[in-house]
């Protein structure tokens, strides 16, 4: 089985933090021994939902904020199927919020890549769900006015079971947590910081660079109240790594019929099953 | 015999209850049952009726004019009265209304004594068995499916309490039942799950939630994932994700939530992907009227969705017809990847109407998925071009050596962005071809009445029962009246009417909506002209008599 994933050309500007992220992606899955034809990306729009163009894998490039939805779907029809919906801030915590807090909650067996460069990229430099307050934008002419999402605190808080971040500087680190997170059985969420070379000059490579610190070894990555605290430290210092990992029953197995039985898209369908549900209306 | 019942009261008071009874009693007797639903937006207290219709020939509406009216509330007396015919009688309380031609009944006494005062319907129902002479047992059975243990204990009680204090009016002769008797929502439930939904998702919204509440009930013995989820921009996603993925998806919602629906409609239209998407309408705009009826969306739904691309809708017009629709669309949908919409109204949604049985083994499954020899060797084109427009179909996960992309964007024959104009023309042609075909395959309205009508009467999907009675009626006193109920509405199917229309004398269309919406389609797609117009937007559904007084007006 090929397991080796084809890159193209892709349009992102040179120095782009997407570069790397991709490039940890390839080799996570090929390191995983996932066949493209196994793997399915699905990604809303922006700068980095363009994935599924420049890797050879299934992919699904769907709607503005609407990535988690046919992930979701593609998911619960075929759980034989590595699902990773991937997006940018912008995408994932403005546009698609009510979805990012309603998947949380269903802990569907998926992993969730965010390419997190605090500034939109795609349509050109306006404060994002992660921009820092007061900090100044091609439309913030005075200042972004509202404070940042914290993605990992909201998703801790949500229940997820998985909540990590990753450095795009940081290739060799960033595919172990990849890794981990596509093993993971449920929602996994990976906040991953990166450069936008061209519309965000506050973000820049070298601010990540002299900020993000690897979690210590003996860290506790279960203990709850500890990962909370992590979550929120974003200034002078910034923890890259799992932040909290514990197992958690996903939405699917609380579903007999797909915990033990076949993917919903391997069921054969016959009409005259369903006969016997008139039965009711006599 | 063509009786009707009336049950009048507040919400909460237990119409339902005598209604299902009714219906399941006169049904077994070997009857033809019509029940009309009129419900306010409240979940206790206001003024609901349904009308319980039956008679030994087929039915297709309710009547204006009632002969009992069986009254929980003083309410339903002034409201509903004059609605009864010349020999009705007024089934109330002892203790309610002392007026001398009622047909009076201790029931809330009775009650008492057996002691639970929640039981005055059933004792009521008991009193109307006897009324009209059916058959106690098959009375006594329906009680005992609908209630358990102690419960039951007391409505059997209540029910025999008032067969035997009733007094008997008629005997009606007992048949030979092979019917069943279903709404519109269930009959739809059934054409999916017929047709092989493996995944229904959407957020509750009358008048289209009990689709949703239907197949949950059926989901684990059925092997399907029915899903609530956070809203309607999600649910359509969700349902693309999983037809992607190859399963037979499902949603459905009411005007509002559809309109949610709309962004991802144009996501379907330029990924080609299947989904069938029940619109229940209600009258709008925004809440308008929740629990009333109205076909006000039909423009909207026909152009939902921003661009241009393929798309079916099917107007649905009884029970029977859902179920057989909605089989359809999941083929249809399939082998033009492309949405199609079922188009219901609250009216369809609600009523039960006596049908012969479905006939399951007359459902097709049909995927147009291609086989591995189908392919050309290489990259997989999700997107070839091709005669006919549709590519060849395969699911993620299915072949080593392919892998499936679709894209929002303008793509390419593999799925890939690209903004050539070359690509962009041949893509759109390839998408549009698609509905020029399928206009060759949609299927002409219903037609009723006699051949060459001098009068023709247009109108869509559920006012075909009130139309259908009411051209009967007419048609009594001259016969020259016809007319064309559509189901597929778009692509717009012409043939029909013009044959039909060309040699009327006069085209009179009939739509639950203010504007018109079906006769600016036939001003669109033909040359005919329209001469009469019955327009309601009242909410409440048209019937047969009503359509026949409104023609005469016209006249």
């Amino acid at each position: 089985m090929n397991c080796e994933y084809e890159l193209y050309d892709p349009s992102w500007c040179p120095g782009c933090g997407n570069y790397m992220i991709r490039t940890a992606l390839k080799q996570a899955l090929e390191e995983l021994n996932i066949p493209p034809y196994k793997a399915v990306i699905v990604t809303g729009i922006g700068q980095a939902a363009k994935m599924p163009h420049y890797i050879n894998a299934n992919g699904f490039n769907g709607l503005h904020g609407r990535a988690l939805p046919p992930a979701i779907g593609i998911k619960l029809s075929n759980k034989d199927l590595t699902v990773i919906a991937e997006s940018g801030d912008g995408d994932t915590y403005g546009e698609g919020g009510n979805h990012f807090i309603n998947t949380i909650r269903r802990n569907i067996n998926i992993a969730h890549f965010v390419h997190d460069n605090q500034i939109y990229g795609l349509t050109k430099g306006q404060g994002s769900p992660t921009t820092a307050l007061g900090q100044i934008t091609t439309l913030q002419y005075e200042g972004v006015k509202v404070e940042p999402v914290k993605p990992l605190a909201l998703s801790l808080t949500m229940g997820a079971g998985f909540v990590a971040r990753g450095f795009s500087g940081d290739i060799p680190h960033l595919v172990e947590l990849m890794k981990e997170a596509i093993l993971y059985k449920g929602y996994a969420h990976l906040d991953i910081l990166q450069p936008c070379v061209v519309w965000n000059k506050v973000n820049t490579y070298q601010w990540y660079k002299d900020r993000a610190y690897k979690l210590p070894d003996d860290y506790d990555y279960t203990d709850f109240d500890l990962a909370y605290k992590k979550a929120l430290e974003f200034g002078d210092e910034i923890p890259i790594g799992i932040l909290y990992k514990v197992e958690r029953e996903t939405y699917e197995d609380r579903f007999e019929f797909i915990r033990n039985g076949k993917p919903l898209v391997d069921v054969k369908l016959d009409p005259m099953d369903a006969e016997k549900l008139m039965n009711d209306f006599y | 015999m063509d009786y009707t019942i009336l049950i009048g009261g507040a919400a909460g008071q237990g119409i339902e209850t005598v209604v299902h009874l009714l219906e399941r009693t006169i049904k077994r007797s070997g009857y033809h049952v019509f029940t009309y639903k009129n419900y306010m937006s409240m979940v206790r207290g206001g003024h609901n009726f349904m009308q319980v219709r039956f008679s030994d020939k087929p039915l297709y509406t309710y009547k204006t004019k009632v002969d009992m009216i069986f009254a929980l509330t003083e309410e339903s007396v002034q409201i509903h009265r004059e609605n009864l015919n010349e020999d009705g009688i007024i089934l109330v309380d002892d203790e309610m209304l002392q007026e001398e031609d009622f047909y009076h009944l201790s029931l809330n006494k009775i009650a008492k004594e057996i002691g639970n005062s929640k039981i005055i319907p059933t004792i009521g129902f008991g009193a109307i068995v006897k009324y009209l002479g059916m058959d106690i047992e098959i009375a006594e059975n329906a009680v005992k499916e609908m209630f358990k243990d102690r419960i039951l204990e007391v409505n059997l009680k209540g029910l025999i309490k008032g067969y035997d204090i009733g007094i008997e009016k008629y005997s009606i002769e007992l048949k030979k039942d092979e019917n069943i008797i279903i709404n519109g929502n269930q009959a739809l439930a059934l054409g999916a799950i017929a047709a092989g939904v493996k995944y229904y998702c959407g957020y509750p919204m009358t008048p289209s939630t009990s689709v949703m509440s239907y197949i949950s009930s059926k989901a684990s013995q059925m092997g399907i994932l029915v899903d609530q989820i956070e809203d309607e921009v999600g649910a359509l996603n969700m349902v693309l994700g999983a037809t992607y993925a190859g399963v037979r998806a499902m949603t459905g919602s009411s005007g509002g939530g559809f309109a949610l629906m709309t962004e991802a409609m144009s996501l379907a239209g330029i990924t080609e992907l299947p989904a069938v998407i029940v619109n229940a309408q209600r009258p709008g705009p925004a809440t308008g009227l929740s629990t009333r009826t109205e076909q006000g969306d039909l423009r909207f739904v026909i152009h939902s969705g921003h661009g241009e691309f393929p798309k079916m809708v099917i107007s649905l017009r009884t029970p029977e017809d859902a179920f057989y629709q909605t089989a359809r669309a999941f083929n249809l949908a399939e082998k033009y990847q492309m949405p199609v919409i079922l188009l219901t109204e609250e009216y369809l949604t609600d009523y039960m109407m006596t049908s012969k049985p479905f006939e399951f083994d007359k459902i097709r499954i049909e995927r147009y998925l291609s086989s591995k020899d189908e392919l050309e060797e290489g990259r997989y084109k999700r997107y070839k071009y091709t005669d006919n427009g549709v590519s060849p179909r395969i699911n993620p996960g299915q072949y080593e050596d392919k892998i499936v992309l679709v894209d929002s964007h303008e793509h390419d024959e593999y799925g890939n962005i690209d903004e050539a104009i070359e690509t962009r023309n041949k893509m759109m042609d390839k998408r549009m071809k698609k509905f020029e075909i399928l206009a060759n395959e949609v299927e002409e309205p219903w037609q009723m009445g006699v051949d060459n009508p001098e009068i023709l009467f247009v109108a869509f999907g559920a006012t075909y029962g009130a139309l259908k009675e009411a051209v009967d009626e007419l048609n009594k006193e001259k016969s020259s009246f016809g007319a064309l109920v559509y189901g597929d509405i778009w692509p717009f199917p012409t043939k029909l009417i013009n044959e039909l229309g060309k040699n009327a004398k006069k085209i009179i269309t009939i739509e639950q909506n203010r504007t018109g919406q079906l006769e600016s389609l036939i001003n669109e797609k033909t040359r005919l002209v329209v001469g009469g117009r019955i327009l309601k937007y009242d909410g409440r559904p048209l019937n047969g008599d009503e359509i026949v007084k409104e023609y005469k007006k016209l006249k």
